[in-house]
């Protein structure tokens, strides 16, 4: 298979989940990636999530672009298809692999070169379609696989490894998505793995583009003084909105003791999203006053995290488009194939 | 004494519009009355990149025979557009015919006097009718096409039901059409009877076959090959290649429990083929239509595509380029850009479709295509073929036909423990096995990646894994030789050293000039080539002559080029024929330049090949 074959064998005393499945069988082959990169520890928290929520491997299929997050896709989920696709162009790659099967797990992986920069216009597109997806950015301000460029969400002002300063203006792809009507929105940090593990699982369950911006370190070219990507100014400057508790639909919803500091959200799968508010002004649920916080936060240099904002009622693209709930490629010759006689009737009609 | 074109079912009219002045529809209504009668007529658009105000030209060919391309030169001229005066009558054959509107008194430097001139005063008698302006435009189209009815002599019921057809659903606008079309025809009947030496005489010629553009049939053909996938960006010409599959998927694939397709408009044509790529690569059937300029921006996804290995199609309806070139003008010139589309070593299969008909049958077959060969499928139409509407045999279907969906490993096939290699060559045909994605909990999964891997998809930078891989494509591509659709061979009446090779929308135009040829004794053998890469035929054939002719709508001899590259055949022997100013090639050029080559160039030895 693809991956270096990591041995299957663990302890005996591994907890199991409801498939059986133990965290090992969640994981992929061994990362290649520089030790300490930020990337590896979201890696971890995919595999926690898929195993928390007791998700088939193969019921997943996780796409990139090209650069180092682009990477991390065969370092979890061994047993899912992969799809390491071209620079800046995975949203579109998903989209058509969506449209083809609406039953599996969309996850898309990509990095601040690949969806800031090249990839632009492809991460708005497919947020403002709603393509049903996790759509992750492993976000580190930095070119990593050509050695430390600046990319396009490094902070003006922010230094280079080599000391050089930032003139552009960052590109915030959590404002980008709130604008391009993106239903799930939060920003996280790799080194905070509770709150992400909780965020994806409440991504996969959401239906629609749920977008992740993953503040992740790059130990190589941009964990130095004078970034704002470093781990350090990371840890210093994150503001957490919220503690983000997923609930699976299965579950009884006990009502919460003290309603005035938390938020349920039901989410379409009947998945519940109990948000326990750590800024008072943040509502979670409203778009414009989200969009108000964080310009707000930003001009602070605050980096706001958590579950920025959810749309309970979502909808999808295969929603938006009327498509069978059938998956597209399990139509058979009957259903696609019009047949001699209607092929008759049209040629009558051009005559 | 004036000599005039006398001619029943066998002439050329042009007719000198200005566009957005709704002239498309009366003039479709006066080609079309011809076809009612029985006889063959091929209709062209000429148009600008505009939507009003610009020179437009509709070109009608009437052939009994039914010599349905372009003919070269016009015998009758209906200069409706002052813009292009000079030119539109410049160039009406000796003896033809001008029909204008001599509303406002002309000089006679203005006119030809090789030439039978028909005035009728079309907006004098319009502005005496209608007292709306647009009404006096509009109604003065559909006026001469009355007036020319009578000239021609088509059957005035003909033209009427078209115009009934045409306004269902919107009846009001019937009986001032009607009237319109008979005010003309009846000005003509009674002003200028016996004005014109050309006319149409009720025919049994037109059988059953239907109009249609090729565009259209190309989305039909996407819709019963199975394609559930379509993800575009608008470009002329293959815009309508969408928009037609869309309206055929409405009819044809939606239902209660929701549609069978999915049509995603995308915000350019490299997310257009992304999408397509991605849905290729999760087993639905998928395509993108596009043109040139769209293919030049694909080159990266196509690349991954074929070294990926993933199912996909594209209809490229090649205009003139280089750059924006001309977007509403029609060329053979995507050959090279397609066949070698992308960065490093890559070779891609293309279909050329000679009409409509084709369109449809070769885009159902490159959606089998695809999936059998798990890689890119060019269908390289043309604007020609595209966006005119071409009579042509009815389509057909086989229904005992179904999907080739290639090799596709199942969860039965994995369970029972088939060794699968993504990129494994079992069959030793070079087409490895696939599996879909979410087939098997534990087999059958893989990585695919645009960098090299090995066998079992696993990556890797090993050079002869590397060459291993490339070697098993080339082998690929050689396996694709004996399914793509072969050549079409016709010989000359008389066993000849001499052939002639040409492909797509050239067809109609060869046909005619071959028996044009004939009669000047140049007597050529003729292969129609259907695909590349070239069926061996293709070699023998040209093998089997001293020289062979190739006919190509492009500057730099794009097929010749591709020939070539088969590295097959004596450079020496091939003859270019080479039309590319935007407009069809016509059988009138082939003949004379064939002609001027046959003439001056002695036949060449005896080549050793």
């Amino acid at each position: 298979m693809t991956w270096i074959t990591k041995p299957k064998l663990h302890h005996p005393k591994l907890p199991a989940n409801a498939l059986g499945f133990t965290r090992r069988d969640y994981e992929g082959s061994v990362s290649t990636l520089c030790a300490g990169c930020g990337h590896d520890s979201i890696s971890a928290a995919i595999i926690q999530a898929c195993f928390e929520i007791d998700l088939p491997p193969h019921r997943l299929a996780k796409l990139s672009g090209i650069g180092c997050s682009s990477k991390t896709p065969t370092y979890f989920l061994g047993q899912s298809h992969g799809f390491n696709s071209v620079h800046g162009r995975m949203p579109s790659v998903l989209t058509g692999a969506n449209l083809a099967n609406r039953d599996l797990v969309y996850m898309g992986i990509s990095g601040d070169g690949d969806s800031a920069s090249i990839g632009l216009g492809q991460f708005a597109h497919c947020i403002r379609r709603g393509v049903n997806m996790v759509y992750i950015v492993e976000n580190n301000g930095v070119y990593g696989l050509t050695k430390g460029q600046f990319s396009a969400t490094a902070d003006k002002g922010s230094k280079s490894k080599k000391g050089a300063g930032n003139p552009d203006s960052p590109m915030d792809l959590v404002s980008l998505a709130l604008i391009a009507g993106a239903s799930f929105v939060g920003r996280s940090f790799s080194g905070d793995k509770k709150q992400l593990v909780e965020l994806i699982k409440a991504a996969i369950a959401h239906k629609g583009a749920a977008f992740l911006d993953v503040l992740s370190p790059c130990v190589a070219f941009n964990n130095h003084v004078g970034s704002t990507k470093s781990f350090d100014y990371v840890r210093e400057h994150n503001e957490a909105v919220n503690a983000l508790e997923f609930i699976e639909g299965k579950e009884e919803i006990i009502l919460d003791h003290d309603p005035g500091t938390t938020v349920n959200v039901t989410q379409h799968d009947g998945s519940v999203l109990r948000l326990k508010k750590l800024a008072e002004d943040h509502d979670p649920t409203d778009r414009a006053s989200v969009m108000n916080f964080i310009q707000r936060h930003n001009a602070r240099g605050e980096i706001v995290t958590g579950l920025l904002y959810v749309e309970a009622d979502s909808e999808d693209l295969q929603d938006r488009l009327g498509v069978t709930k059938r998956p597209l490629n399990s139509l058979s010759d009957a259903d696609l194939c019009p047949g001699s006689t209607a092929l008759e009737k049209i040629n009558a009609g051009l005559r | 004494m004036l000599s005039r074109v006398e001619k029943i079912n066998d002439f050329v009219i042009r007719l000198a519009n200005v566009n957005g002045s709704g002239s498309a529809s009366a003039n479709r209504i006066f080609a079309r009355s011809m076809i009612r009668m029985g006889i063959p007529v091929g209709s062209r658009n000429i148009f600008p990149s505009n939507i009003q105000g610009l020179p437009t030209w509709y070109e009608v060919r009437v052939s009994g025979a039914s010599h349905l391309g372009r003919r070269g030169g016009y015998d009758m001229m209906v200069a409706m557009n002052p813009q292009t005066w000079d030119k539109d009558v410049a160039g009406i054959d000796a003896g033809g015919y001008l029909f204008y509107d001599s509303t406002k008194p002309l000089p006679s430097s203005k006119f030809r006097d090789d030439i039978t001139v028909v005035g009728m005063p079309l907006t004098e008698i319009c502005n005496q009718q209608y007292s709306d302006p647009r009404q006096r435009q509009l109604f003065k189209n559909i006026m001469y096409v009355g007036a020319l009815g009578a000239l021609l002599g088509i059957d005035t019921e003909a033209s009427e039901a078209l115009i009934k057809e045409l306004y269902k659903g919107k009846d009001k606008l019937i009986a001032p059409n009607m009237e319109a079309l008979h005010i003309g025809r009846d000005y003509a009947l009674e002003h200028l009877k016996g004005a014109i030496g050309l006319k149409v005489k009720r025919a049994d010629a037109v059988g059953d076959r239907i109009l249609i553009e090729g565009n259209a049939a190309a989305a039909l053909g996407c819709v019963y090959g199975g394609a559930t996938v379509a993800a575009w960006y608008p470009i002329t010409p293959s815009t309508s290649v969408a928009e037609a599959f869309a309206g055929y998927c409405k009819r044809l694939r939606a239902g209660e429990d929701g549609n069978k397709y999915a049509i995603v408009q995308a915000e350019d044509e490299l997310a257009a083929i992304g999408v397509v790529i991605g849905a290729g690569w999760n087993g639905a059937r998928a395509f993108t239509a596009t043109s040139g300029p769209g293919i030049s921006l694909m080159q990266e996804f196509i690349g991954l595509a074929y070294f990926a290995e993933i199912p996909t199609v594209l209809i490229d309806v090649q205009r003139g380029g280089p750059s924006t070139g001309m977007p509403t003008r029609t060329q053979q010139s995507d050959l090279l850009v397609a066949a070698f589309a992308s960065h490093g070593d890559t070779r891609h299969v293309l279909l050329f479709p000679a009409d409509p008909k084709e369109a449809f049958e070769m885009s159902a077959q490159a959606l089998d295509l695809a999936d059998r060969l798990q890689t890119p499928i060019f269908v390289m139409t043309d604007l020609d073929i595209g966006m005119n509407e071409w009579l042509v045999d009815p389509l057909k279907w086989d229904d005992r036909k179904k999907m080739d969906r290639g090799k596709v490993m199942s969860f039965e096939d994995l369970e029972a423990g088939k060794d699968f290699g993504r990129y494994l060559d079992v069959d030793g045909d070079g087409i490895p096995f696939r599996t879909y994605p979410g087939t098997h909990p534990e087999k059958g999964a893989y990585f695919t990646r645009g960098t090299s891997r090995d066998r079992y998809a696993k990556y890797t930078e090993e050079g002869a894994v590397y060459v291993d891989n490339m070697e098993r494509l080339l082998k690929k591509f050689e396996t694709a030789k004996s399914l793509v659709p072969p050549p079409a061979k016709t010989d000359a009446p008389k066993a000849t050293r001499y052939g002639a090779i040409y492909f797509g929308s050239t067809t109609a135009a060869m046909d005619e000039a071959i028996l044009a040829l004939n009669e000047k004794n140049i007597l050529l053998d003729r292969l129609r080539i259907r695909a590349y890469p070239f069926n061996d035929t293709v070699i023998d054939f040209i093998k089997s002559h001293d020289r062979v002719y190739v006919v190509e709508q492009n500057r730099d001899a794009q097929l010749k080029t591709l020939l070539l590259d088969t590295g097959k055949v004596d450079p020496q022997k091939l003859v270019s024929v080479l039309h590319y100013d935007g407009n069809p090639i016509t059988a009138r050029f082939i003949v004379n330049d064939i002609s001027l080559k046959h003439g001056l160039e002695k036949p060449l030895k005896e080549s050793v090949a």
